[in-house]
């Protein structure tokens, strides 16, 4: 457990956490590798864990029956992969595949919402660090959506 | 022994095209000569008004490398009636040509420091040139990071090239789309996002930015964000440029004619009105 807490410290998401927090995170966390092409979830899947990229890069995709995948964005070293785990329903809403060979630290979303409603101060501090990146992936989103790139 | 006079840079110069290379379906590569004397000089981020004879002038950036070749290389995709024609000129054509205009990439002004190169799609054309020299040149900067943004795999600008500056120990490539099969091995996203991931000193760097301008204000705003200072940050800026030697201004920028302080602008001294609307 020590390990898992002293990566879990090192990684970007969790820099300035408490100790006291990272350990109580470190309580819901666990290691896993992702073998290139192989999927972390799949759209539809309970969302009940989010993952901490510690190396890799992972594709989150959209898949249209009867059509190939479309890649919308990719996440890499120091990067989270998941925020469907906050809200209800906590069910994923596109799928998340290894494009190489991808370890990751798994938060396990029961767990962290448990010990997050009982110690709001957890609760907020992870809220602090997922809202720049939900926001941040808004303001990217947007940006693609306008396809600057095409003609006008 | 009399000087020749400069020729009147309202007169197009004749060209020929010696050589048509297409890019990508509605983007070619062209090379032109001069159809008597020798191509002017011109420094990295200029640009030349091209004349196709009946239909129209319009400002294209330099894309060759300024120190080899007599051709002035361009790379034009089509958008419109003029850029069009550029599109469908064969070898042997001529076409009219004046320039070149404009200010420059700061690349001798860079030495010394980091580089960031931040081209979105067919911005990589205008910034080929400085990478062209500062590569040639590598042992005068510190870290070069080039970064491209492209809308996917199959509209990247000058493939090829970028995979063989990619073998180099000395330069960090990142390509980036914004989406893609999943046979693309790359990053998907945009190319504001790659900046943080970027090797760097922020307070030591220049940054070169060319691309669409709601692509360059987000770039920009993630290199202020991370540390990079307003004034070691330069735009390419396009208007709607004509007499490309600041008279008739068709491109005045408020205080600014892009034609003659640009294309290339220092951030900072258009940053009022840089997110201006109708500017």
């Amino acid at each position: 457990m020590e390990g898992l807490e002293r990566i879990l410290r090192e990684h970007a998401f969790f820099e300035g956490f408490s100790a006291e927090h990272s350990q109580l995170v470190s309580g819901c966390a666990r290691n896993h590798l992702f073998n290139a092409g192989q999927y972390l979830f799949r759209e539809g899947e309970p969302a009940n864990e989010f993952f901490l990229i510690r190396h890799g890069r992972v594709a989150l995709e959209i898949v249209a029956p009867g059509q190939t995948p479309i890649v919308i964005a990719t996440v890499g070293e120091g990067e989270t992969v998941g925020a469907s785990w906050l809200v209800p329903p906590y069910r994923w809403t596109f799928d998340a595949r290894a494009v190489e060979l991808t370890r990751a630290i798994g938060i396990d979303a029961t767990c962290l919402r448990g010990k997050c409603e009982t110690d709001h101060h957890l609760g907020y501090e992870m809220m602090k660090r997922f809202l720049p990146i939900l926001v941040k992936r808004l303001h990217a989103t947007r940006l693609q959506i306008l396809d600057v790139y095409g003609k006008r | 022994m009399a000087v020749p006079p400069l020729p009147d840079p309202l007169v197009p110069q004749v060209y020929r095209v010696d050589q048509v290379r297409r890019e990508l379906s509605d983007t070619v590569t062209l090379e032109l000569t001069p159809r008597s004397g020798s191509r002017p000089t011109f420094e990295a981020g200029q640009f030349n008004m091209l004349y196709v004879f009946g239909v129209g002038e319009v400002p294209i950036s330099m894309s060759g490398d300024r120190a080899n070749g007599a051709a002035f290389v361009h790379t034009v995709r089509d958008v419109g009636a003029v850029s069009g024609a550029i599109t469908k000129l064969e070898v042997g054509a001529t076409v009219g040509l004046r320039g070149p205009f404009g200010t420059n990439w700061p690349v001798a002004a860079a030495e010394g420091s980091d580089v960031v190169i931040v081209a979105g799609g067919l911005g990589l054309a205008p910034l080929r040139p400085a990478i062209y020299d500062i590569l040639a040149n590598r042992r005068r900067y510190g870290r070069v990071v080039i970064l491209l943004g492209t809308r996917n795999p199959n509209d990247m600008l000058y493939r090829h090239e970028l995979e063989r500056w990619r073998q180099r120990l000395d330069v960090d490539i990142e390509v980036t789309v914004d989406h893609a099969n999943p046979d693309w091995h790359g990053h998907v996203g945009v190319v504001p996002a790659l900046i943080p991931r970027a090797d760097f000193d922020p307070h030591d760097t220049v940054a070169l930015v060319c691309g669409p301008e709601v692509m360059m204000r987000f770039t920009v705003s993630a290199l202020r964000d991370a540390g990079v200072p307003a004034d070691r940050i330069y735009l390419s800026m396009e208007r709607n440029m004509k007499c490309a030697i600041g008279l008739c201004g068709h491109c005045q920028f408020g205080p600014t004619f892009v034609c003659k302080d640009g294309p290339v602008i220092r951030f900072d001294r258009i940053a009022d009105i840089f997110a201006a609307r109708e500017v």
